[in-house]
């Protein structure tokens, strides 16, 4: 079982990322110097959350050919869901001591909790909705879609629409999300405070297991029979339906699994960054997912989690030295890779390691 | 009594267009037959009509004389044992040909069943003996995009096989294929027929003969002759319409 | 004969003064008492001078003086801070002059609303309609009584229709105030009923408590009400009609190279945005160099906006989207990165912020067509959109490029080998959808805040219209965008804007699983492939 999980591509991503996090840590809290920064242990932690959530987008678009331009949304249900619990986290140390109402509704003179945010005192069921809700919103939507056989770019299009509608739903005050600025001013989790150096190197340790969770848990999808399927339904989708296949419960597994996936991604995301709103719906980020996934290569996940660290680890980067330039490279990408590359980085890196077989890399392998 | 597939009084128009046209058809249990006609008679309609992929406007289409397949789709009349192969060999290109036998290989077709299933010892002999009768044995793990025209078809239909049809609706075999490949085919095809139904479509008359079977004449999407190859083809309408030109 | 019937009604007024030129007139103002004024005042109204109304406006504003220096009556106007005196016989200026240097020709409320009455009566008799018009609608707002037996005789002598039905309903809220008997009063409750707008509620439900007169009110009040939800339907559907113009520019573009080339264009909304931008920098260059040519301008901006963004699109086409043939979802994301460059160039070019694009005379303002409020912008862009839509349909029907293109979207195979250069109709289609997203920009620039994320406001709207009307059908797009644009306005008022559109989106991601192809698919096994 093992040894069908991890296969090369895997051992060498889950050992890189188990030494990050033991170094990592380690430079930030034990090391004296504090050799890494702790705004550097968030920054990686958030890389990480993407690189979850990319892993999530290629399960569907890499292997059943699903391209979904509002996975956005389902991350951001998930840190909204997260939010939520933080925000009662809170209790009566906002800005106007309510106990039982959080700041924005104070502000918006509500006078009682709505009933949507009932049970979110409790971590367990946040955690909960964090799974249901994108899970039960991806189950509809896909219910609906894949039965009528809606495909391609009728697909893509109406995936957009739908963060799209979140979105403005979102922004409104009367939804009872906080409105244009969303959920913010987190104070800790579990008792832990959010700004102390400790909690933050433990949101990366755990963003890396999550990350490594979701690499096995796709891996054991793609790599069964049910997987097969999955790429039997991106070749020839209908063949497969002759075959005896119901392609639609299939379509609708791997997206409610992935919709998940990308809760929990959301979900970690939210108490690093320390705020989540609608903007995290905008049909723009959803989209940017999707180089993070080509860039990196599809149909491979762990070449989607690498493309997700170089994404964000360029935009970190440019953004910082040359801001009106990130949008030119980003722009860029997506076409050279849509066209040069369409096996992404990992596929050609991959392709010219085979065609020059160094001794070096055997010894690697082994 | 014990008929395969009956069709009766079967219509099916396209906007206007009648592409079947009180069309009615027997297949008995275990029979090898051909179907031929022009170009839009409406053979691949009617095939399309018999896997639930096209609904009928009206008209009767009976499996096993009591299962309507009006209301079944296209898995479920692959479930139920209809076996189809399309006109263009489609293969699913990104999957080892031995995968693609795999998964038309008989077994439970659930979600979970599918996600935590091992293949047997019995299911990898099966594997193994249909990838011998197609004779691509020695290219089992080569991706089923890099086979030559022909034996995409010849997976087809070993995928077929894997499925254990009682029924076989084979769509134009012969296209693209050598003349040899062509004669094989048609062998390969009177082999399974007896254990299992076997329905061609079919141009090519050489493969038609060889098949050796009862025929059907469609034009217009009804039927307009039936009978053995020497019986139809001596039908002036048949000549007419088909053979004439 | 108006003339004729001002000077006899005028006359009587002023009786004991003899029939005197103007200026003669004129100089008797100041002399007397206020009644004494006023009955000069009349005279002067009298004489049908086109000078009247205007020295009679300025009494009334109390600006009309007296000259110390030579008795001369003057009007002393405000001019940067300093009091200039000008004739008010000929309107020249006699210069700038000191607190002394004038006596003010004195007004009282009771002469002042003499002047006001009589300056209206003239404007009842104005030899121009639509001056008339103005002055019923002034009484119809005073409501004064006085002017009772004056709008019977304007109403007789009125030639205009519309303005004898103005004046009709200025006479009615004039008897509602009079002390005429009860049967008058009904025929004018009557006639305000028919009117049927909110002035007309307004007046009618001021005399509700009124005992005679309470039932038929009431009705007439329940007439009018429904009289003004049809209206108000009018208008939503005009709002969305209005709304749907601007759709159908955004998507038509969309829907052909979608249609043709199975492409989605994520880049279309930039491209309307440089049309936007074409526009404001042809206004600019207008600005600076000719000015005479504004109200021009965006008759200059569109045949620039459609080559500029045109050209862009074959470029697009011939560098990016050729190489990814068949694969539409790659096309699809590298488009977005087109998107994302063209969005910075621009930002980097013109700034991150909006960008004054100016509305030409024939643009602004607007008109009230019944109970309808229609602005001149937003008709313009109906029209603009219809035309281009009918210009589109006959290029596609009439021409050889439109029956290539045809041919290429059903059957691209069989159009190749008929000798079809597929490439160049790709080239050309995506080049036209490109130079109508540039045409859209130049409508949207004058409704819009012209800004680097123009299109992106759109994109998701434009293809929703794409989407619900079916792929590759221009009707589809025509039908789709006034369709959802009456949608979201008739959901506006109950849900309001936010929600209206939230609820438009859940209904086409329901609408397009039972209709998976939109409203009105391309049908065949072609799109199955
Ligand atoms: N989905 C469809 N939509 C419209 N017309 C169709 C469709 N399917 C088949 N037809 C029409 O029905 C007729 C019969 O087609 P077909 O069954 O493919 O003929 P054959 O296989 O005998 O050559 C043709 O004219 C074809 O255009
Ligand atoms: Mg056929």
């Amino acid at each position: 079982m093992l040894q069908r999980l991890i296969d090369r591509r895997m051992g060498f991503f889950l050992g890189a990322l188990f030494v990050a996090v033991v170094l990592i840590p380690l430079g930030n809290l034990v090391i004296a110097g504090q050799p890494v920064p702790s705004y550097v242990v968030a920054l990686l932690a958030k890389y990480l959350c993407y690189a979850l959530l990319a892993v999530a987008l290629d399960l569907v678009w890499g292997y059943c050919g699903i391209l979904s331009l509002g996975h956005g949304a389902f991350f951001a249900l998930g840190g909204y869901a997260m939010g939520m619990h933080l925000m009662r986290e809170i209790g009566d140390r906002g800005v106007y001591a309510n106990p039982d109402l959080p700041d924005f509704m104070v502000f918006l003179n509500w006078q009682e909790l709505p009933w949507f945010w009932y049970g979110f005192d409790s971590f367990i069921f946040a955690c909960l909705m964090v799974l249901l809700v994108p899970g039960l919103l991806a189950f509809v939507f896909g219910w609906f879609a894949f039965r009528s056989r809606v495909t391609g770019v009728y697909l893509s299009i109406i995936t957009q629409a739908m963060t799209y509608a979140l979105m403005l739903a979102f922004f409104r005050n009367e939804m009872g999300f906080g409105g244009n600025n969303g959920l913010t001013d987190f104070k800790d989790v579990l008792g832990f405070n959010l700004q102390s150096d400790a909690t933050r190197s433990g949101l990366f340790v755990l963003a890396a297991l999550a990350l490594t969770a979701g690499l096995l848990i796709s891996k054991f999808i793609t790599t069964s029979k049910l997987g097969k399927v999955l790429i039997a339904i991106r070749d020839a989708e209908s063949r497969t339906r002759f075959t005896g296949y119901r392609v639609e419960g299939y379509k609708l597994f791997v997206f409610v699994v992935s919709a998940m996936m990308a809760g929990v991604a959301g979900a970690i995301y939210t108490p690093i960054v320390g705020i989540i709103n609608p903007g995290e719906f905008s049909p723009a980020n959803s989209i940017e997912i999707v180089i993070w996934v080509a860039l990196g290569g599809r149909g491979t996940l762990v070449g989607a989690a690498i493309g997700a660290i170089i994404v964000a680890l360029a935009k970190t980067l440019l953004t910082g030295w040359f801001p009106e330039f990130w949008l030119f490279a980003l722009g860029a990408m997506f076409i050279l890779v849509t066209i040069y590359l369409p096996t992404g980085v990992l596929g050609k890196f991959e392709q010219i390691v085979k065609r020059k077989p160094k001794p070096a890399t055997k010894e690697v392998t082994a | 009594m014990s008929s395969q597939l009956y069709l009766s009084g079967v219509n099916r128009s396209f906007d206007g267009f009648k592409a079947i046209n009180n069309l009615s058809l027997i297949i008995e249990k275990g029979e090898l037959h051909a179907v031929i006609g022009p170009n839009g008679a409406g053979k691949t309609t009617m095939m399309d009509i018999i896997t639930g992929k096209t609904r009928p406007d009206s008209g009767e289409v009976f499996w096993n004389n009591d299962i309507d397949l009006t209301k079944v789709d296209e898995a479920g009349s692959a479930r139920l044992g209809i076996g189809r192969k399309f006109q263009k060999p489609t293969v699913f290109e990104t999957l080892t040909v031995e995968d693609n036998i795999a998964l038309a290989l008989k077994a439970d077709r659930g979600v979970f069943a599918t996600l935590f299933d091992r293949r047997s010892a019995d299911q990898q002999a099966e594997i193994d003996r249909l990838l011998e009768l197609v004779r691509l044995s020695a290219d089992r793990d080569r991706m089923a995009a890099d086979l030559s025209h022909g034996q995409k078809q010849w997976l087809e239909i070993g995928m077929l096989l894997a499925q254990d049809p009682e029924l076989l609706l084979v769509d134009e075999p012969a296209a693209g294929m050598t003349d040899a490949e062509t004669m094989r085919t048609a062998e390969l095809l009177r082999e399974i027929a007896g254990e299992r139904s076997v329905v061609v479509v079919e141009h090519d008359m050489e493969f038609v003969k060889a098949l050796n079977c009862k025929v059907t004449v469609l034009h217009q999407g009804s039927v307009l002759a039936e009978g053995s190859l020497e019986h139809v083809s001596a039908n002036p309408e048949v000549v007419e319409v088909y053979l004439g030109r | 004969m108006r003339k004729f019937l001002l000077t006899i009604l005028f006359l009587l007024a002023a009786l004991p003064l003899r029939a005197q030129s103007f200026e003669e007139l004129l100089l008797q103002l100041p002399e007397g008492s206020y009644s004494d004024r006023a009955a000069v005042a009349a005279a002067i109204a009298a004489t049908g001078d086109d000078r009247a109304a205007g020295v009679l406006e300025v009494l009334a504003e109390g600006n009309l003086h007296i000259l110390k220096s030579d008795g001369s009556i003057v009007e002393i106007r405000d001019v940067n801070g300093d009091d200039i005196a000008f004739s008010a016989l000929d309107g020249t200026e006699v210069g700038e002059i000191g607190r002394g240097d004038t006596d003010k020709i004195k007004v009282n409320n009771g002469l002042r609303r003499d002047l006001r009455a009589l300056l209206g009566s003239m404007s009842l008799l104005n030899a121009d309609p639509n001056k008339r018009a103005e002055a019923a609608q002034a009484v119809f707002k005073d409501g004064d009584p006085g002017q009772i037996e004056l709008l019977d005789s304007a109403i007789a002598a009125e030639t205009e229709a519309w303005v004898a039905d103005l004046m009709q309903e200025a006479r009615a809220v004039a008897v509602l105030n009079s002390d005429m008997d009860t049967e008058a009063k009904l025929a004018a409750v009557k006639v305000l009923a028919d009117r049927g707008d909110q002035d007309a509620k307004g007046v009618l439900s001021q005399f509700a408590n009124d005992e005679a007169l309470a039932l038929p009110i009431a009705t007439a009040l329940s007439q009018i009400e429904r009289t003004q939800q049809l209206w108000q339907v009018g208008q939503n559907v005009w709002y969305g009609l209005s709304l749907g113009s601007v759709l159908l520019l955004a998507a038509i573009g969309l829907a052909i190279t979608f249609g043709v080339m199975g492409v989605i264009n994520m880049a279309h909304g930039e491209l309307v945005m440089l049309g936007a931008y074409s526009t404001f920098f042809v206004q600019e260059l207008i600005r600076n160099n000719a000015a005479w040519l504004f109200d021009y301008s965006l008759l200059i901006a569109a045949p620039v906006a459609f080559l500029v963004a045109g050209s862009v699109g074959i470029g697009i086409e011939r560098g990016i989207v050729r190489h990814l043939y068949g694969r539409p979802l790659e096309t699809l994301l590298a488009t977005w990165g087109v998107s994302l460059i063209l969005q910075q160039t621009v930002r980097s070019i013109f700034g991150p912020n909006n960008r004054e694009v100016g509305n030409p005379e024939w643009m602004s303002g607007a008109f009230e067509l019944g109970g309808l409020t229609i602005t001149y912008g937003r008709m313009w862009i109906l029209i603009f959109a219809l035309v281009v839509f009918a210009g589109l349909m006959l290029l596609l029907k009439k021409t050889a490029m439109g029956l290539q293109m045809r041919a290429v979207t059903q059957n691209r195979e069989m159009a190749a080998n008929m000798g079809i250069r597929t490439g160049r109709v790709d080239a050309l289609t995506f080049g036209l959808g490109a130079g109508i997203a540039g045409l859209a920009g130049v409508a949207l620039s004058q409704i819009d805040n012209v800004s680097p994320n123009l299109g992106q406001s759109y994109i998701v709207d434009s293809f929703m219209v794409v989407v619900f009307g079916g792929a590759g059908n221009l009707w589809g797009a025509l039908a789709g965008a006034f369709s959802l644009g009456v949608a979201n306005k008739f959901l506006e008022p109950f849900t309001g804007a936010v929600l209206g559109k939230i609820l438009v989106l859940v209904f086409i991601i329901l609408f397009i699983q039972k209709r998976p192809r939109g409203l009105f698919a391309l049908k065949g096994r072609a799109v199955e492939a």
